[in-house]
């Protein structure tokens, strides 16, 4: 069961547990309007949540608390509501209507005199402009050595170290170079594995040949296959594979 | 400095008048007795008797330029015999079209200032915020702080441009708030009437 009145609270006017608070706001020793009730029901719903049942009691207790703490609050942030015509008995609230309809009736007249003088001195005219600005004080330095001044300057002319960009360099050797490299093994061999080929070869160049590759095959010289992905690929020379599915055909 | 060896040092009051009026010219709000001493670099006392000096110089019905005491300083305007030139020249953005919702509201704020909008509101029964957006805008009432009940609503408080205006020395001249609102007392009694026959 969640006890209402132990939910700890962690507010920015009040850290401590709930019925701490309530006493205090009664007490009057803490301003209502300070306390951040919403922050108070998130605490509430947080700590049920966490309980992860619902728990009737504790909601009933604390939406009893949390909503008598909201009327305290709303009543003090409107002092002036709290005598309400309505609550008065008919004389006391005869006597208010009249103060507010006397005091309402003096600022009409008031409007009423600025009025009449707004017309007296109609005929008055002036300029009205932005203030003039005040000239401006010059600030007083403090006596500078411009050998100092120099020797600052000095530090902040030195050119920065050059950053060494060597790292970032790729170097691409040219697609043709292994096309003829290729076509070379080729001539020997029928077919070849593509990783023992290049497998010496940086990743650059690798990703090169692996272009080579492409472009032969889109020139029809050659066939590739690989069984799975990450499997080794296998190139062969399109006449041999012709020679081959001939020669089946012809079995 | 020493106040005295600078009166015996013989400046003439017809050449700090001079100062003055020079300083009033290039003014374009009303200047204070201070301000203009500060200014001129000589005594409130004899700034002030410059003043009447000027003041004499620049007499309604004897220039096109008339020194006034206006908003709590001195500023020049023009006379009252050259308003309908003037009135052909420039507009009164400040004044003009003011409604009886801004004027009253106008009002409350001269007499009851620095106050915030929900206290013009409970006064007129209506909400004030469009009268002193206009207020504020026409330059007659600006921000003053805010409330320090709950809620913090900006406060508000007449200008200088107010007084002037309305040709106001200061806020003092206001009639009283006594002196006004007659017939209370007969509204009091016709109140209390109804009261006592619903008591009945």
């Amino acid at each position: 069961m969640v006890i209402v009145r132990e939910l700890e609270l962690d507010l920015d006017a009040f850290e401590g547990p709930f019925d701490l608070l309530l006493t205090l706001v009664l007490k009057d020793e803490i301003e209502l309007r300070d306390v951040d009730v919403a922050g108070i029901v998130l605490a509430f719903i947080e700590r049920l949540a966490a309980r992860d049942e619902l728990d009737l009691d504790a909601c009933g207790e604390f939406l009893v608390l949390v909503s008598a703490l909201l009327e305290l609050k709303a009543r003090g942030l409107f002092p002036e509501e709290a005598a309400e015509l309505a609550e008065l008995e008919p004389e006391a609230a005869a006597e208010e209507l009249a103060r507010r309809l006397a005091e309402y009736r003096r600022m009409k007249e008031a409007a009423a005199w600025l009025r009449e003088r707004l017309e007296a001195e109609g005929d008055r005219y002036f300029r009205i402009g932005p203030a003039p600005f005040a000239p401006r004080v010059e600030p007083q330095l403090a006596l500078q050595d411009p050998e100092k001044l120099a020797a600052a300057l000095r530090l902040l002319a030195v050119p920065p170290p050059e950053v060494s960009l060597a790292h970032m360099a790729l170097r691409f050797p040219p697609v043709t170079q292994f096309l003829e490299r290729f076509r070379a093994v080729l001539r020997r061999r029928s077919r070849f594995d593509f990783d023992q080929e290049v497998g010496e070869l940086s990743r650059v160049e690798q990703a090169v040949a692996f272009l080579a590759l492409l472009e032969l095959r889109r020139g029809g010289e050659i066939a590739i296959e690989q069984a799975a992905p990450f499997a080794p690929i296998r190139i062969s020379r399109t006449d041999v594979e012709r020679e081959d599915s001939w020669t089946l055909r012809s079995a | 400095m020493d106040a005295p060896l600078r009166l015996i040092a013989a400046n003439p009051l017809d050449q700090l008048a001079k100062t003055v009026e020079a300083l009033l010219v290039v003014a374009s709000a009303p200047l204070t007795v201070a301000e203009l001493a500060e200014a001129a670099a000589d005594d409130p006392e004899r700034v002030e008797a410059a003043l009447g000096l000027v003041g004499e110089r620049y007499r309604e019905g004897r220039s096109g330029i008339v020194l006034e005491r206006v908003a709590g300083g001195w500023a020049f305007r023009a006379s009252r015999e050259a308003a309908e030139a003037c009135a052909r020249m420039v507009e009164k953005p400040a004044q003009r079209g003011l409604s009886q919702a801004a004027l009253e509201t106008l009002a409350i704020v001269a007499y009851l200032g620095p106050c915030t909008r929900p206290d013009v509101a409970r006064i007129r029964g209506v909400s004030a915020d469009s009268a002193v957006a206009s207020l504020a805008e026409r330059g007659l009432i600006t921000e003053a702080g805010r409330d320090d009940a709950a809620g913090g609503a900006i406060r508000y408080r007449t200008t200088p441009l107010f007084e002037r205006v309305f040709g106001l020395e200061s806020l003092s001249q206001l009639p009283r708030l006594d002196d006004l609102g007659g017939g209370v007392d007969e509204i009091r009694d016709r109140l209390h009437a109804v009261a006592e026959k619903r008591t009945a």
